[in-house]
C-alpha cells in the first residue's frame, strides 16, 4: 500500500470511528405529551394555585397582586411569555441546529418560537455572555454545551415573565437552564429556574415529547398588541388581602389555602404529613376533568 | 495542486491516529469497562452512572393529583380508552378505604409520582433494587439474561435493566458491539422494561391500568451548577385496554446525603 492509499484509509477509519462526540442530533418536530399538568399548561392553572413552586414572600405578594385582565392591558399582552414558556407551556418543539457555512460544523441549536415565546438559539460556539448590564428582553441569552449525551443550555437576560400562568412572576435576574435528553424517539426537556428576587430554591418542571412524522413550523404568529378592554389608564391588580380568589382551591378541590399559596415546604413529601387533617374531600370532579 | 504524505510522517502519526481511534469509539461502547482477554464487567462495574443513594421527590407537576387526594372523575391529562372510562367511574372513596388491597396506585406505572423516598442500592452485581419509604415497596432491576420466574403477575412486575451509553450517529441504529478495551464510561442512562405488571391505578382515584400493561424507564442523572443531583425519570406505560397511547410522563428527584427524613409507611388507597 502506498503511503497515500494508507493514509486515505485511515483518514476513512478515522472518520468512522470518530464522529463528533455524544453530540446527538436533536434536530426534528417534537411532540408535547401533556400527560401532566394538562390543564395548566393548557387551559391555564387555576388562580391562586402555587402549590409545588418554591416562591419566597416577594414572589406570593407579586403573584397575589396579579389581576388576569393584567394581560389585556396593550403593554402586558405579550409580557408572559418567556423562554421558561417552552416548560410551563403546552406547545410542541421544533428543533435544528445551524452550522457554520465553512466547516459545517454547528454552532447554535435552535428551539423554535411561538406566538409569544421567541426562538431560542443555543449558542455552541462558546460565545462570552453578554454584560450583566447589557439588555434583557423575552428571548435572552443562551449559550449550551454537551454533558455526555445531553444537551444543556443556560439562558439568562431574560425579561420580567411568568413562571405560573396565574400572576406567579420571575424576575429578571433569573437564569434558566434545560436539559435536553433524547432517548430514542423519546424526547425529556429537564428545566431548571433559578431566581434570587422570587424564589428561595430552584424550581424545576421536566417534559416529554415523542418524534413527529408531522413537520412544524419554526415560528407560530407574532404578538399583536391590541384593545381587550382595560380602559387607558387602569392598572389591573389586588391590594393587599384583597385578592377574592383566595379560597378558590379549597372550593375547587379541597387543598388548603397554606398549600395554595406555595413555598418550598409545598415541594416534599413530608407537607402531606402537615395538611392531612386539613384536605376536605369535595366529592366529584365538576369542571376541567379531562377526557 | 497535490500534496503527498511522506512515509516517515505517516509512520510518526500511525500509533497517535490509531490511539485516538480506540479511546474515541470506547467512549461509547457498550459494556465498556472490561479488561483484555477477562470477563466482561459485571454491570455494577460497568455502571456509567451511579444512582445508588438516597432520593426525594420534588412535587412540582401533578401536585393536586399526588400530593392530595384527587377529585373523582378528574383525568385531565390521561389518555384513557372508553373501557377505561367506564371502570374509573365506577371507582368510590369508600369502597377504597375499605378495600383489603391498599396498594392500586403503589404498582411500578405509579410508584414514582409517589410523594416519598427512594433508596437505590446494589443487591448484587447484576441488580439493582429500589425500595420506596411510601408504601414500603421494592423494585428490582434485573441486568443481563436474567429470566423471570413463573408464577401470577405482581405489582412490580419483572424488570430487566441495561445500561445506554453515549454514543454519536442516530440513537434509532442499534449500538456498536462491546469494546473490552474501551475505558470506563462517565456518562449514561439506566433504561428499564417491566412487563408481567398486576393491574392497578395510574392514579388513586381509579384511573386504571391493566394486566396487560408494559413500562419502559429511562434513568438519567443531572448535575446543576449548585450541585444538586437530580435523577430524572421518564416513564412510558404502554397498556392497550385503557391507554389510547401511550402514557407519558417524567419525575424527577433529588440527591440526598443521609436517610434524613425516611419515613416507611403502609400503602393507602386514600392518602
Amino acid at each position: 500500500m502506498t503511503p497515500n492509499k494508507l493514509g486515505l484509509n485511515l483518514a476513512m477509519l478515522l472518520a468512522v470511528g470518530l464522529p463528533a462526540l455524544a453530540q446527538v442530533d436533536l434536530s426534528g418536530s417534537w411532540a408535547s405529551k401533556n400527560h401532566e399538568d394538562a390543564m395548566e399548561r393548557g387551559a391555564g392553572p387555576n388562580p391562586v394555585d402555587w402549590a409545588g413552586l418554591p416562591l419566597n414572600e416577594f414572589g406570593r405578594a407579586k403573584a397575589l397582586a396579579f389581576s388576569q385582565s393584567t394581560i389585556s392591558m396593550p403593554e402586558r399582552i405579550c409580557w408572559f411569555q418567556t423562554q421558561w414558556h417552552i416548560a410551563a407551556g403546552p406547545f410542541n418543539l421544533k428543533m435544528w441546529n445551524e452550522t457554520d457555512p465553512l466547516t459545517g460544523k454547528t454552532i447554535a441549536w435552535v428551539v423554535g418560537g411561538w406566538e409569544t415565546r421567541a426562538p431560542m438559539t443555543i449558542w455552541m460556539d462558546g460565545r462570552p455572555r453578554p454584560s450583566k448590564n447589557a439588555p434583557h428582553d423575552q428571548t435572552g441569552f443562551t449559550l449550551g454545551s454537551w454533558d455526555g449525551d445531553v444537551l444543556t443550555a443556560v439562558t439568562t437576560h431574560m425579561k420580567t415573565g411568568y413562571m405560573r400562568r396565574n400572576g406567579a412572576a420571575m424576575s429578571d435576574q433569573a437564569t434558566m437552564t434545560t436539559h435536553f435528553i433524547r432517548h430514542g424517539s423519546m424526547l425529556t426537556v429537564a428545566a431548571v429556574l433559578e431566581d434570587p428576587v422570587y424564589l428561595t430554591e430552584p424550581y424545576i418542571l421536566t417534559r416529554s415529547y415523542t418524534e413527529s412524522p408531522t413537520l412544524l413550523d419554526s415560528a407560530g404568529p407574532p404578538c399583536i398588541p391590541g384593545d381587550e378592554g382595560v380602559e387607558e389608564g387602569r392598572v389591573p391588580h389586588y391590594l393587599p388581602g384583597k385578592n377574592p380568589f383566595l379560597d378558590e382551591m379549597n372550593k375547587v378541590y379541597g387543598i388548603p389555602q397554606e398549600a395554595a399559596m406555595g413555598g418550598s415546604q409545598t415541594m416534599y413529601p413530608e407537607f402531606r404529613d402537615k395538611i392531612k387533617d386539613k384536605v376536605a374531600n369535595p366529592g366529584k370532579c365538576k369542571r376541567n376533568c379531562g377526557n | 495542486m497535490r500534496h503527498r504524505i511522506s512515509k516517515g510522517t505517516l509512520t510518526q502519526l500511525l500509533p497517535f491516529m490509531v490511539g485516538l481511534l480506540m479511546v474515541q469509539t470506547g467512549l461509547y461502547a457498550q459494556g465498556a469497562g472490561g479488561r483484555q482477554g477477562g470477563p466482561p464487567p459485571t454491570p455494577k462495574a460497568a455502571a456509567p452512572i451511579d444512582l445508588t443513594g438516597y432520593w426525594v421527590s420534588v412535587v412540582t407537576e401533578d401536585w393536586r393529583y399526588r400530593m392530595v387526594m384527587p377529585l373523582a372523575g378528574d383525568y385531565q391529562g390521561v389518555p384513557m380508552t372508553p373501557a377505561a372510562r367506564k371502570v374509573a367511574d365506577t371507582w368510590d372513596l369508600e369502597k377504597e378505604k375499605a378495600s383489603p388491597d391498599q396498594c392500586k396506585s403503589f404498582g411500578a406505572p405509579s410508584l414514582l409520582r409517589v410523594p416519598g423516598r427512594l433508596h437505590i442500592t446494589w443487591q448484587d452485581d447484576q441488580t439493582l433494587r429500589m425500595d420506596t419509604d411510601a408504601g414500603k415497596q421494592t423494585r428490582v432491576f434485573h441486568f443481563g439474561n436474567w429470566q423471570a420466574p413463573a408464577g401470577p403477575a405482581t405489582l412490580q412486575g419483572d424488570s430487566v435493566a441495561q445500561w445506554e451509553l453515549p454514543r454519536p450517529g442516530d440513537p434509532r441504529q442499534p449500538p456498536p458491539p462491546p469494546d473490552p478495551n474501551a475505558p470506563p464510561p462517565t456518562h449514561g442512562s439506566l433504561k428499564v422494561t417491566t412487563t408481567h405488571l398486576k393491574g392497578g391505578y395510574l392514579r388513586k382515584n381509579g384511573v386504571p391500568y391493566s394486566d396487560n400493561a408494559n413500562l419502559m424507564e429511562y434513568y438519567d442523572l443531572l448535575r446543576e451548577h449548585n450541585g444538586d443531583l437530580w435523577m430524572v425519570v421518564t416513564t412510558v406505560t404502554t397498556d392497550p385496554m385503557y391507554l389510547r397511547e401511550p402514557f407519558m410522563v417524567s419525575t424527577h428527584f433529588k440527591k440526598q446525603p443521609s436517610d434524613a427524613g425516611w419515613n416507611p409507611t403502609a400503602c393507602s388507597a386514600t392518602w
